[in-house]
């Protein structure tokens, strides 16, 4: 991937909360413009944290985070954001959610609406427009919060630990949407994990972390060829295996 | 199944049973009789009807909620604002807090009298006899509301580019709406504890007179009729709040 041009770049990242907890030492790494790249590590290493940073949610201690040329302050309208929790409004409807980035940015309501439906059917999520977060099952739950994320068109989308409250099935139907809507729109994606099958099947680079304090331990690029496969066929692919297992030596070191 | 639908039928039934219950069992402790002070539930219901009949009550009842629906009104504004403000603002909550619960933990029924020496015997004593003893559970939810913001919520506000101002019109304060309303009530509850002691205590009007008076002329049934019908009245406004709380706030899509 050397051809990409690099659209994130992270320079010596350090975090400590409070005065003791260091949650990032020197981290520095660069991502590539289209493709999706995963922070993965075993809980406790950051990388949660560096996705905040990277997002401009949180300030960082020591080092800078530039993103196409210009250094982050702040969240910027290039970057979306996907949350764990997915940080719905349960007081607002699906179409409200998805449409609630625009709101923000004073998009009138009609046009609003408009883009979000579009994202809404994107998202598989039709017919379920007036409902409520509270009537929809976590997988949905984060389908709004991913529509939300791709409504406002930003180029890069951060998502953190998305599938994580999800049960396994949707959690894979999931995952397979994710590629598809992704592979159609040319973003760039920040994916966090803590699943090992997940960032191996998702991610054109995986960022291994150590943990505490959270460093770069290796960075590696499976380079399985998705084209044309199935899921099924992905997954039981030699090299996708062979990868899963190299990082699972190594991460087998920081597990007690 | 069929069960619960035949119990769930039955509630007004069960109500309206225990009412009996409790209604007859008064009659004849009255008829016992307990204390010769102590009418039946009849003769109660009879000296009702005849201050219903003379338009004392109906006096008395506008003499006593005219300041209490001012007061509650006062509390609503002037105690939802401030409670927001000392929520939004650190300053706020470090200069005006401690007093605040000061006020809620004191004995506020020892303070009332005092309220004569200033403010003499006319309608804003009984006004600020209902601020005193409503205003700091009214302040306390607001604030309690307020600071209880999902911070999920507003990382996703802040990710997707929200002002200050929109975070709070969009997303604290809805999200505060359910507990702030839930203040209001508790404080008319006390709004209606605040009335009747300004009543007893300092100003002899309203429904406190006419307890007061048929007590001093030993006209019993009269004396436990206006009590009566004042916990009647109190209890039925609060039920009513409560209802229209849970329509207007839903417990799945509110907030906190």
């Amino acid at each position: 991937m050397p051809a990409a041009r690099a659209i994130v770049e992270v320079k010596e990242i350090g975090k400590t909360y409070g005065r003791h907890v260091e949650a990032l030492r020197d981290v520095s790494l660069t991502l590539a413009h289209g493709k999706l790249s995963t922070l993965l590590g075993p809980s406790g290493c950051g990388k949660t944290t560096l996705l905040k940073i990277i997002g401009g949610l949180i300030p960082p201690t020591r080092g800078e985070v530039w993103i196409k040329g210009k250094q982050v302050d702040g969240p910027g309208p290039e970057r979306a954001f996907v949350f764990q929790d997915f940080a719905l409004l349960p007081w607002a409807t699906v179409l409200r959610n998805v449409a609630f980035g625009l709101e923000l940015r004073g998009m009138p309501k009609d046009q609003r609406n408009e883009a979000a439906l579009k994202h809404i059917a994107d998202a598989g999520l039709s017919g379920f427009e007036s409902s409520y977060p509270h009537q929809l099952s976590g997988g949905m739950r984060q389908r709004v919060g991913l529509a939300r994320a791709l409504a406002v068109d930003a180029d890069i989308i951060l998502m953190d630990e998305p599938f994580s409250s999800v049960d396994e099935q949707t959690r894979r139907k999931f995952q397979e949407d994710l590629l598809e809507l992704l592979a159609r729109r040319n973003k760039t994606v920040v994916f966090v994990t803590h699943s090992i099958e997940e960032a191996v099947y998702l991610s054109d680079r995986i960022v291994l972390f150590s943990p505490r304090p959270g460093r770069v331990s290796k960075v590696i690029e499976p380079n399985i060829d998705r084209e044309g496969r199935n899921p099924e066929e992905i997954r039981r692919d030699k090299n996708y295996l062979d990868v899963v297992d190299e990082i699972w030596q190594i991460l087998k070191r920081y597990v007690v | 199944m069929n069960l619960d639908r035949r119990l769930g039928q039955g509630p007004f039934v069960w109500q309206l049973l225990s009412f009996v219950l409790f209604f007859g069992l008064w009659e004849l402790a009255g008829r016992w009789p307990i204390s010769f002070a102590f009418p039946p539930f009849s003769k109660t219901v009879a000296a009702l009807l005849r201050m219903a009949e003379n338009g004392s009550l109906a006096k008395a009842y506008f003499s006593t909620l005219q300041p209490l629906v001012i007061g509650i009104a006062l509390c609503g504004i002037a105690g939802i604002s401030l409670g927001v403000a000392i929520g939004l603002s650190r300053t706020m909550e470090w200069l005006t807090l401690p007093a605040i619960i000061i006020l809620q933990a004191a004995p506020m029924a020892a303070i009332i009298p005092l309220i004569t020496y200033i403010y003499g015997i006319g309608i804003t004593a009984k006004v600020l006899a209902v601020v005193f003893l409503a205003a700091p559970v009214v302040v306390m939810n607001s604030y309690r509301g307020i600071r209880n913001t999902n911070p999920s919520l507003i990382q996703m506000c802040r990710a997707f580019l929200g002002t200050r101002r929109q975070q709070i019109l969009k997303i604290i304060l809805p999200h505060a709406a359910a507990m702030i309303f839930a203040g209001l009530r508790l404080g008319l509850a006390m709004g209606f504890i605040g009335i009747i002691i300004a009543e007893l205590l300092i100003t002899p009007t309203g429904i406190g007179d006419l307890i007061t008076y048929h007590s001093s002329v030993a006209d019993y049934p009269e004396m436990f009729a206006a009590i009566a019908s004042f916990i009647l009245v109190a209890a039925a406004a609060i039920h009513l709040l409560e209802r229209l709380e849970q329509r207007l706030f839903p417990p799945e899509i509110r907030g906190s």
